[in-house]
């Protein structure tokens, strides 16, 4: 499938070598440079196939997520993920979020963290190889290219030639086919905000809201750019996570490494010549016209690697060919490949003080939220009182304080719940619009998943002295007695 | 700008010809992108200034094709703001008080709308959330000078007080001391009768002697309004002197200078600058405050009903006044 160019490399018969420069490589790093294209080969192996599988995972949890539909009963959203801005809910599958519940999202984030820091640990920048979007949207980008262009020599083919019928036929195709792509991209994104048959119907029919065209515009124009145009350069130059990474690794996280002790000295091998005294590596140049950064594995670690392990697969299909074992470039460590230079036996440390504490510190934030999530609340009260006035002085000699008073349900049912106050000797509630009963309390509905704004007055007798005084409301669901309360405070003046 | 230029092998941009202690400019041509989005901009610019009001002239300005006017926009706005409320306030005026106790819906708009109207109109003298201030009654306590019933407090608000209104609540409470109407001694007396009428007592403490003194003039002059108990009289607007509760203040020396001056404030009349909607909002944004009374049946609005008019004021005061 893949064209290889056969050159004659300084008489010899190698057949496998290719021409190929690695545009990024440390030796081409200038202070000024203008970016070269970079035309990534075709890899064949395990990782190109592991790549291929994480693509289309990734790719369909986020295109197809939100038209799963989950049922919550009538009136209520049946998008099982949906960020409700206007209605202020998240809702996830049995999960539902109000916005103060946002610690939930945290929670989600410090996990994730802890992941992103416990795989850094030990297999270094896998986040960067498989899972991250740019990654992913650019390999699915570069197959698109190579599909209609063909592979790297084709391509490289193409861009020096004239512009004839031909190539400007395959680059419409491959920008039309970018351009939907990003589209689409732009496209699921808003269907998280929304629900997405609706959306999806009012977006081809124009009805849609201008901020969802907007959206779809700004993803469709990102996603093209990022991973039509900029690809390496996002990695290398825009993202922060190349230079945060040196911190969450050590000399044990497993990175691709090319194996100088193994590879050294390289250099053309004919077929049928010793082995003896020298490296295996063959200077094909095939881990370099594979690498979609445009670097040279064996010029060891570089900022620029995104680990996505393509020059693995590269090599060890040229190994296969040499008859020499595979793992050239492998998964390693340099202390390793140093250790072996001296002679010592390598090792592999996966389990070290470090991979084990985030390990401990994601189950352990994952069993919090866990309880968190499993023993929350679906009641919860906010107390406002009223400032202006401070207090109000009634005609028996007491004092009167308002309160508003937010009855927040997170439950999809109308409760009712009773109110009362303690805390203040003497103080009750008055309310004009609700019956207070003989313990004192108020009750009222709440409304179904919502708040409930009511207004009480709590009176309290002449001896109050003047300042302020602690008190408490709490309300109480009259028939499974669950509770929430509120501390407030009662204020006196001092007489007139 | 003769100098020689030359082109800078590292980059491959002609220098501008500078050149400072060895270090040269580079003439690098403006960012693509950015001469692009300049470019774009200045025919915005055009576009707009034919699309849009943009050039002042010397009578107005350039209208553009569109005929912008944020002016108009505003007021069709509030036109229709207006238009989509006007079926609530409809509801509200014609409803009773019976109808505004069972609709939730409607007591939320008249609240709304009442709250709204207490920002723009009453609350320069009453104060936030009906605070008071001296000489302005205090709305969100249960005390009230002429009802607190929901129609009472519309009627207040539709007649005013002292208002010029021919149906304006009247009351007036003579100045005993600027008059001549009682001696500075007997005002001192009747202060501390009245302090010890009041829930006042227990903190001012009442001179006894003086205030057996002013109980007889307080029986002459002040219990035709006040009651003799001082509880005050709604019917008439007397307010109760039982209470710790003083429209001009509650100190021994605050009381007293109301006995000499007698102030008499005044409350506009809002009839003519409300319709009825805004008046019931109003009402019943001033009775649920805290201190709204239960409305009975068929109290009737008090008339113009002045207790003591200027003429028995002043007659009555002579017989005493030396
Ligand atoms: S050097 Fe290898 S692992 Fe790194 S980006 Fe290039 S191909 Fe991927
Ligand atoms: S490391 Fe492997 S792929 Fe790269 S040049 Fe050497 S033999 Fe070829």
């Amino acid at each position: 499938m893949a064209k290889i160019t056969l050159i004659d490399r300084r008489g010899s018969d190698d057949q496998h070598g290719i021409e190929a420069e690695a545009v990024n490589s440390k030796a081409a790093r200038e202070l000024y440079t203008k970016r070269q294209q970079i035309y990534p080969k075709l890899a064949h192996g395990f990782f190109r196939n592991l790549k291929w599988a994480a693509m289309v995972v990734l790719l369909a949890i986020y295109y197809i997520t939100p038209w799963i539909r989950w049922d919550r009963g009538i009136d209520r959203p049946d998008q099982a993920v949906l960020i409700d801005f206007e209605g202020r809910r998240f809702f996830f599958f049995f999960i539902e979020l109000w916005p103060q519940e946002v610690y939930y999202i945290v929670g989600l984030l410090v996990l994730a963290s802890f992941g992103i820091f416990l795989s850094s640990a030990l297999f270094g920048r896998v986040w960067c190889g498989y899972a991250c979007p740019q990654t992913v949207w650019t390999d699915l980008y570069i197959y698109i290219e190579r599909w209609i262009e063909g592979d790297r020599n084709e391509r490289m083919r193409l861009a020096k030639a004239p512009l004839s019928l031909d190539k400007a036929r395959k680059k419409v195709a491959k920008h039309t086919l970018w351009l939907l792509i990003a589209a689409a991209t732009g496209g699921a994104w808003v269907f998280y905000f929304g629900d997405a048959p609706t959306l999806f119907r009012e977006i081809f029919t124009g009805h849609a809201d201008p901020s969802v065209y907007l959206f779809v515009g700004l993803l469709t124009f990102t996603t093209y750019a990022l991973a039509g145009t900029m690809r390496e350069q996002v990695c290398t130059y825009m993202c922060p996570w190349p230079r945060i990474q040196a911190a969450m690794t050590d000399q044990h996280a497993l990175s691709v490494t090319y194996r100088g002790d193994r590879g050294e000295p390289r250099g053309p091998h004919k077929k049928g010549e010793s082995w003896e005294g020298r490296g295996d590596c063959i200077d094909c140049h095939q881990c370099v016209a594979v690498c979609p950064q445009g670097i040279d594995i064996r010029d060891g670690d570089q900022l620029e690697c995104i680990n996505c392990a393509l020059c693995i697969d590269a090599c060890d299909e040229i190994m296969e060919k040499v008859g020499r074992p595979k793992g050239l470039i492998a998964y390693d460590t340099h202390v390793n490949v140093e250790k072996r230079q001296r002679g010592e036996p390598a090792k592999i440390h996966l389990v070290r003080s470090r991979t084990v504490l985030y390990a401990v510190l994601m189950v352990l934030v994952g069993a919090i939220m866990t309880y968190a999530l499993a023993t929350r609340s679906t009641l919860d009260l906010n107390v406002i009182r009223d400032r202006s006035p401070p207090f109000v002085r009634l005609a028996d000699g007491g004092m009167r304080n308002d309160y508003a008073l937010k009855l927040i349900n997170m439950a999809p049912r109308v409760r009712r719940v009773r109110i009362t106050v303690s805390g203040l000797d003497g103080a009750h509630l008055i309310s004009n619009g609700h019956q207070v009963d003989a313990n004192g309390a108020i009750e009222v509905d709440t409304q179904s998943d919502g708040v409930a704004n009511v207004r009480v007055h709590v009176a309290a007798p002449s001896n109050v002295g003047p300042g302020s005084h602690p008190m408490r409301f709490t309300i109480t669901d009259t028939e499974t007695g669950e509770q929430a309360e509120s501390a407030s405070a009662f204020f006196a003046g001092a007489a007139p | 700008m003769t100098e020689k230029t030359e082109r800078d092998h590292v980059s491959g941009t002609e220098t501008t010809g500078h050149e400072w202690d060895g270090i040269k400019e580079l003439d690098t041509p403006l960012p693509r992108w950015w001469l692009y989005i300049f470019y774009a901009s200045i025919v915005a610019a055009v576009i707009y200034w034919v699309l849009m009001p943009a050039w002042p002239m010397v009578n107005g300005y350039t209208h553009g094709v569109l005929n912008w006017s944020d002016r108009r926009n505003v007021a069709a706005e509030v036109q229709t703001l207006e238009a989509s409320r006007a079926p609530m306030f409809a509801r509200l005026a014609s409803a009773s008080t019976a109808d505004l106790a069972r609709d939730p819906e409607l007591q939320e708009f008249a609240r709304a709308a009442g709250e709204s109207a207490f920002g723009d109109n009453c609350q320069t003298c009453h104060g936030a959330g009906g605070a008071g201030a001296p000489g302005y009654p205090v709305l969100a306590d249960d005390v009230w000078l002429w009802g607190g019933s929901l129609d009472e407090i519309e009627h207040t608000i539709r007649v005013g007080i002292r208002s010029g209104h021919p149906d304006a609540r009247m009351s007036q409470m003579p100045a005993f001391g600027r008059d001549h109407m009682l001696s500075a001694a007997q005002i001192g007396d009747v202060t501390e009768y009245v302090i010890s009428l009041s829930a006042a007592r227990d903190r001012l403490h009442p001179n006894a002697q003086s205030a057996a003194r002013g109980a007889q003039i307080y029986l002459e002059q002040c219990a035709v309004c006040h009651s003799a108990t001082g509880a005050g009289d709604r019917t008439v607007g007397a307010p109760s002197l039982v209470d710790d509760v003083w429209l001009y203040g509650g100190s021994r020396e605050e009381i007293r200078r109301q006995v000499e001056l007698g102030r008499n404030g005044v409350m506009p009349t809002w009839e003519r600058r409300f319709d009825d909607g805004t008046i019931r909002a109003l009402a019943y944004y001033v009775h649920q405050m805290g201190g709204g009374e239960a409305d009975q049946a068929a109290l009737a609005p008090a008339t113009s009903t002045p207790v003591l008019d200027q003429d028995q004021g002043q007659q009555s005061g002579a017989n005493v006044t030396p």
